[in-house]
C-alpha cells in the first residue's frame, strides 16, 4: 500500500508517499471480521438486540451521510428529512403495487437519488445559511405535498404491505441484513469516494474554493454529486426505516428530528473524518437507550454535548482519539516521509479530514 | 523608560546582527548617521523585531522601526513586500508571531484594534475602504464615534476639501475614487489621532489626483500630526517623506533620510540588486526614468513638499 | 368577496410575519448570520408571556412591556458569550451551534413544560372581537392591531438605523467590519445590540402570535423560523420594507391556497417562496441580483 518514489533530482534520497501511518492491511481484515461477526447476529441474539441493531444502522448511515454533506463538502443540510420520507414512501408505494419491500429497497435508494437532482437543482446557488433554511423548506414541502395523496395514507400514513404470513423472527432477521448491508454499502461507498478524486475535490474547496475552481476542478459538480449520494443514501435508510417500523406515517418519516439526529450524531462523531459517524451513532444509541423513558432528554443533552463539540473539539470524538493515538481506521489521507523523519511522525498528511498543511481555523467555511 | 540606543555605530552594529538573513547587497544603512537631526528621543510609535506570518507565508521577518513625533515616515517597496501587512499588523487587524508593537511608551501587541484607534493609532485603509451604504457625513460621523479631543472636525474636513460640503449627502459607493481617498482620510482625521497611517493612498488613482491629495499633506502634519505612510510610489513617497524605509520580501533593505539616499541606493533597495557602489564605472545605468522618474529632493535641489511651501510642479 | 377576505386576511397576517422575519433579517444583514433557534426565541417569549401573565394577571397586550426587555437583554447575553464563540469559528460552526440550541430549546420546552398548545388569549377587551365589511369579509381588531404593531416597529428601526448612532453603527459593521474597528468601533458590542433589537422584535412576534392562536414547543420552527425566512427571501435581504412586503405575499399566498382547499394553506405559501427562489432569487425589492 505504499508507494516509493525516488525524488529524480537527488537518487540517494528517498521519498516515500504512503497511505497511512502504519500498514493498515488490518484494518481492512479486521472490518471484515467485524461484518462477518454482524451478520451473524441473528443467530445469536435476541431479536430485541437485533432491533436496536437496525435503529442503529439507520441512524449509522444517515450519519455517515451527514457527514459528508456538511464534513466534506460544507454543506448544511437541514432538510435530509424529506429523503428519509422519500426513500420510505418509495417502498411503500412499490409495496402497494406488488413488489416486495426488500426488492424495492434498491429503487427506493435510486429514487431518492434521482429526486435529489431538481431539489439541487432550486438551491444549489444558495450559501451556508441560506442553503441551511431552504433545505427545511423544501422537507416540508416535499411532505406537504405526499399528504395530498390518500391513496398511499393522507396525512395519516399507511402500514406497510407485502409482509402478510411472514415469520416474525425471520421478517426481523432479514430486516437486520437489510440494515446491515446498507450500512456497509454506504460505509464503503463513502470511504472509496473520499479516497479517490472526489475527496481531493472537495478538500480543495474546502481550503480554497476559489483556487480550486482556477485549477479546474469541478466545484458545482462535485457539491451536486455529494448531494445526490447522500440523498440516495438517506432515502436508503428511509426505506429500512419503513420496514423495520412496518408502517409509513408522514409526521414520523418526515420528522426533522431526523436531521437533528444525524446531524449531532456527526459532529459529536467528528465532522469530516469518516470514522466519526461510527462513533457518534454508538453515542447516540447509548444516549437513547439509558434515557429512554425521560422522553426528550436525550435529545436535549445530545444537544448540548454537540454544541460544545462544535465550539470546542471541532473534530469531535475521533479527532480527539486522533489526535493521541494517529489512527486511522479508513485512512483517505497521505503521509509524507522524507529520510530525516523516518522513525518518527510523518511530516504532515493531505487529504479529506487530514491535518495537513496550511490554516485549518474553521476550515474555509469561516 | 530606558533612553533609546545612540544612533551610532553600537546601534549600526546592533541591527547587522540582527538582519544577518538580510542579503548584504540589498542593505544599505547609514553609517554613522546623526542621532536624531532633530528626530526627537523618544519614539513614538516604534516596531521591534515584528515577525507576521499568513499562514505558512512569512510576510515580515523581524522588521524594525521607530517614528517620531512630527515626522512623515514613508514605507516603500514592491508588491508583495510585506508593507500593507505591516501597518494592518500596527492597528491590530493581523498577529504577529513574535515582536513587538509600543505607542507612546506603552506595549500595544495584545490590545484590540478598535483600542488602539481610540489611543490615537488611525488608519487610512488601502482600497479606501468606506461605508458604502453610508452618505459622505455618515462616514466622517462615524469616524469621529470615538474621536479623542483634536483640532479636527467634520467642518474642518469639510474646508480642507472643498468639494465635500455640497456632496455630503450623497452614498460612498457614487463618488470617484479620489474622492473615495478624500473621504477616507476625513474620516480618519476627526477621529483625531496621533499617528495617521496611510496605506497605499495613491492606487487605482490618476496622478493629477494623487498630487493633490498629497498636497493636502502641508495641513495635516500642520495640525501636530505624524504620518506613517506606505507607497508603491516611489517618487511621491520621497517628495513627502522625513524618513524612509524600504522593505523587500518582508524584510528592511534601506532605511533613512531621502536626502541622504541616491536613486541607485533605493533602486538596489527596492529591486534587491547587487551593489553597484556609488555611482562608479561598475554601477548600473539610471536614468532618471530608472524608477519612474525618481529625483531625490537632496539631489535635486528642491526641498520636500511638506515644508510648508506650496506644491511645485512635477519633477521629471 | 370571499376571495377579497382572503387577501385582506393575507396582507393582515403580512404584519405577523414581518414582525417574525426583520430580526432575521438584521441579524443576517449585520452578521452575515441565520440564526436557526430564531423561531424558537419567538416562543420562549410566548412562554415567557405566559408565566408573566400567570403570575400578575396583566392584560396579555401589557406582557410585552415585560416580555421584550428580557428577551432584549437575553439576546446581548447570548450573542457576547455564545453566538460570538461560533461566529470566531465559522459560518458553519455557527450555523450548527444555532441549530443545536433550536433543538434543545425545543425538546426542553417538552420537557419541563409540556406538549400541549397554549394561547395567550387576548383578554376581553374589543380587540377579541372583529368588524365586518360587507357579508363576506370579517376582519379582527386583533389581527388589524398587530399589523399596526408590525409596521410601527418597522418605522421605528428604520428611524433608529437610520438617524440613531447606533443605527449608523450597525450599517456601518454591516458594510464593513474591519473598517469600522480602525474607526474605534467595537463591532461585538454592535452585534450585541443587533442580537438584542433581533430578540426584541421576535419576542413581540411570539407574543402577538400567542394572542392571535395558539403555540406549542415545536411552533418555533414548524411555522416561524420558516415563514420568517419565506417573508425575507420573497421580500429581499436588505430592505425592511422589504420583509413587510415578503410577509404580506406570503400571507396572501396562504389565504388565496387556503380558499382553495383549507389544507393548502402552508404548502401554497412555500410554494411561492420556492417561484421567487427559482425566478428572482433576490426578492421582491432589492435592485440587483446578488451573489
Amino acid at each position: 500500500m505504499s508507494v516509493v518514489t525516488d525524488s529524480q533530482a537527488r537518487s540517494e534520497e528517498k521519498i516515500r508517499v504512503t497511505r497511512s501511518r502504519r500498514n493498515v492491511a488490518w484494518t481492512g481484515i479486521g472490518a471484515l471480521v467485524v461484518v462477518v461477526v454482524l451478520a451473524l447476529f441473528p443467530y445469536i441474539v435476541y431479536s430485541g438486540t437485533t432491533t436496536i441493531m437496525v435503529q442503529a444502522f439507520i441512524v449509522l448511515t444517515l450519519a455517515c451521510m451527514w457527514n459528508l454533506l456538511a464534513g466534506y463538502a460544507g454543506l448544511v443540510s437541514v432538510g435530509q428529512q424529506a429523503f428519509v420520507g422519500l426513500g420510505a414512501y418509495f417502498v411503500l408505494i412499490l409495496a402497494i403495487n406488488g413488489i416486495a419491500p426488500f426488492a424495492a429497497l434498491p429503487f427506493a435508494v435510486v429514487g431518492s437519488g434521482v429526486a435529489a437532482l431538481p431539489m439541487w437543482w432550486l438551491v444549489a446557488r444558495l450559501r451556508s445559511g441560506y442553503f441551511a433554511i431552504a433545505t427545511w423548506v423544501l422537507a416540508a414541502t416535499v411532505m406537504l405535498i405526499i399528504e395530498r395523496f390518500s391513496s398511499i395514507g393522507g396525512g395519516t400514513g399507511l402500514p406497510l404491505p407485502g409482509f402478510t404470513g411472514w415469520d416474525p423472527t425471520l421478517l426481523t432477521a432479514y430486516t437486520y441484513w437489510a440494515g446491515l448491508a446498507v450500512t456497509v454499502v454506504a460505509l464503503a461507498s463513502t470511504y472509496l469516494l473520499l479516497r479517490g478524486r472526489l475527496g481531493l475535490v472537495l478538500t480543495a474547496i474546502r481550503d480554497d474554493e476559489v483556487a480550486a475552481r482556477s485549477s479546474g476542478a469541478r466545484v458545482g459538480l462535485a457539491r451536486m454529486l455529494v448531494f445526490v449520494i447522500a440523498g440516495a443514501g438517506c432515502g436508503a435508510a428511509g426505506a429500512v426505516l419503513a420496514i423495520s417500523q412496518l408502517q409509513v406515517q408522514p409526521a414520523a418519516v418526515f420528522s426533522v428530528q431526523w436531521t437533528a439526529i444525524m446531524a449531532f450524531a456527526a459532529i459529536i462523531g467528528g465532522l469530516g473524518t469518516i470514522e466519526g459517524p461510527i462513533l457518534g451513532t454508538i453515542v447516540y444509541m447509548v444516549l437513547q437507550q439509558t434515557l429512554q423513558s425521560y422522553n426528550a432528554w436525550y435529545l436535549i443533552i445530545l444537544g448540548l454535548v454537540a454544541i460544545a463539540v462544535a465550539l470546542f473539539a471541532r473534530r469531535g470524538l475521533w479527532g480527539l482519539i486522533d489526535d493521541h493515538l494517529h489512527i486511522r481506521l479508513f485512512p483517505v489521507g497521505y503521509w509524507l516521509w522524507t529520510p530525516e523523519s523516518t522513525g518518527r511522525r510523518g511530516l504532515g498528511r493531505r487529504g479529506p479530514g487530514g491535518r495537513g498543511i496550511g490554516p485549518r481555523r474553521g476550515g474555509k467555511h469561516g | 523608560m530606558t533612553e533609546p540606543k545612540a544612533r551610532g555605530d553600537a546601534w549600526t552594529e546592533e541591527r547587522g546582527a540582527r538582519n544577518e538573513r538580510t542579503s548584504d547587497e540589498g542593505r544599505r544603512r547609514l553609517e554613522g548617521a546623526p542621532e536624531a537631526s532633530g528626530r526627537g528621543s523618544t519614539p513614538l510609535l516604534e516596531v521591534r523585531d515584528l515577525t507576521v506570518h499568513h499562514g505558512q507565508l512569512r510576510a515580515l521577518d523581524r522588521v524594525s522601526l521607530r517614528v517620531f513625533p512630527g515626522e512623515v515616515y514613508a514605507i516603500i517597496g514592491a508588491n508583495g513586500a510585506g508593507k500593507s501587512t505591516l501597518l494592518r499588523t500596527i492597528v491590530g487587524l493581523h498577529r504577529p508571531t513574535e515582536g513587538a508593537i509600543v505607542y507612546e511608551g506603552k506595549d500595544m501587541t495584545r490590545v484590540r484594534p478598535e483600542r488602539r484607534a481610540t489611543g490615537g493609532i488611525v488608519m487610512v485603509p488601502e482600497g479606501r475602504r468606506l461605508f458604502g451604504s453610508l452618505t459622505v457625513e455618515e462616514n466622517l460621523q462615524i469616524g469621529a464615534t470615538y474621536a479623542r479631543p483634536g483640532p479636527w472636525t467634520i467642518e474642518r474636513v469639510y474646508e480642507l476639501f472643498g468639494w465635500m460640503r455640497e456632496r455630503r449627502t450623497q452614498r460612498t459607493e457614487q463618488l470617484s475614487g479620489g474622492e473615495q481617498q478624500s473621504v477616507a482620510i476625513g474620516r480618519a482625521l476627526v477621529a483625531n489621532p496621533r499617528v495617521l497611517l496611510l496605506d497605499e493612498l495613491s492606487l487605482g488613482l490618476a496622478p493629477i489626483v494623487v498630487q493633490r491629495i498629497y498636497a493636502m499633506m502641508s495641513q495635516i502634519l500642520a495640525s501636530g500630526l505624524t504620518v506613517l505612510l506606505v507607497e508603491q510610489d516611489v517618487s511621491q513617497a520621497l517628495r513627502v517623506a522625513s524618513h524612509l524605509q524600504c522593505l523587500l520580501e518582508g524584510h528592511t533593505t534601506l532605511e533613512g533620510r531621502p536626502s541622504d539616499v541616491t536613486p541607485e541606493q533605493v533602486e538596489a533597495a527596492y529591486f534587491g540588486l547587487a551593489p553597484g557602489g556609488n555611482g562608479g564605472a561598475g554601477s548600473p545605468p539610471v536614468s532618471r526614468g530608472g524608477l519612474g522618474g525618481i529625483a531625490p529632493p537632496g539631489q535635486a535641489g528642491s526641498q520636500p513638499l511638506w515644508s510648508g511651501s506650496t506644491p511645485s510642479s512635477r519633477e521629471s | 368577496m370571499v376571495w377579497v377576505n382572503a387577501i385582506i386576511q393575507g396582507i393582515l397576517t403580512g404584519g405577523l410575519y414581518a414582525l417574525f422575519a426583520c430580526g432575521l433579517s438584521l441579524m443576517f444583514g449585520v452578521m452575515k448570520v441565520v440564526n436557526l433557534a430564531h423561531g424558537d426565541l419567538a416562543i420562549i417569549g410566548a412562554y415567557i408571556a405566559l408565566g408573566v401573565i400567570t403570575i400578575t394577571h396583566i392584560p396579555a397586550l401589557w406582557s410585552f412591556l415585560i416580555v421584550v426587555p428580557i428577551m432584549a437583554v437575553l439576546g446581548y447575553a447570548m450573542q457576547r458569550t455564545l453566538i460570538q464563540s461560533s461566529l470566531d469559528r465559522g459560518a458553519l460552526t455557527t450555523l450548527l451551534v444555532t441549530f443545536g440550541l433550536s433543538v434543545v430549546i425545543e425538546n426542553a420546552l417538552l420537557q419541563f413544560l409540556n406538549a400541549d398548545s397554549h394561547s395567550l388569549g387576548a383578554g376581553s377587551s374589543i380587540i377579541t372581537k372583529s368588524f365586518s365589511i360587507g357579508s363576506q369579509i370579517q376582519i379582527a381588531y386583533l389581527l388589524v392591531l398587530i399589523f399596526v404593531v408590525a409596521v410601527v416597529v418597522l418605522l421605528g428601526l428604520q428611524y433608529f438605523l437610520s438617524a440613531s448612532r447606533y443605527g449608523r453603527m450597525i450599517r456601518a459593521v454591516a458594510d464593513d467590519r474591519e473598517a469600522a474597528q480602525m474607526s474605534g468601533i467595537d463591532y461585538r458590542h454592535v452585534f450585541g445590540i443587533a442580537a438584542a433589537i433581533a430578540f426584541g422584535t421576535v419576542a413581540l412576534g411570539g407574543i402577538a402570535y400567542g394572542m392571535y392562536s395558539q403555540f406549542a414547543p415545536t411552533t418555533g420552527t414548524d411555522t416561524i423560523l420558516l415563514f420568517a425566512f419565506a417573508a425575507v427571501v420573497i421580500g429581499g435581504l436588505g430592505s425592511l420594507w422589504g420583509t413587510l412586503l415578503g410577509g404580506v405575499v406570503l400571507g396572501v399566498a396562504q389565504q388565496i391556497g387556503a380558499q382553495i382547499n383549507l389544507s393548502y394553506e402552508v404548502l401554497a405559501g412555500y410554494l411561492v417562496f420556492l417561484a421567487v427562489l427559482v425566478l428572482r432569487p433576490q426578492g421582491l425589492t432589492a435592485r440587483k441580483a446578488q451573489s
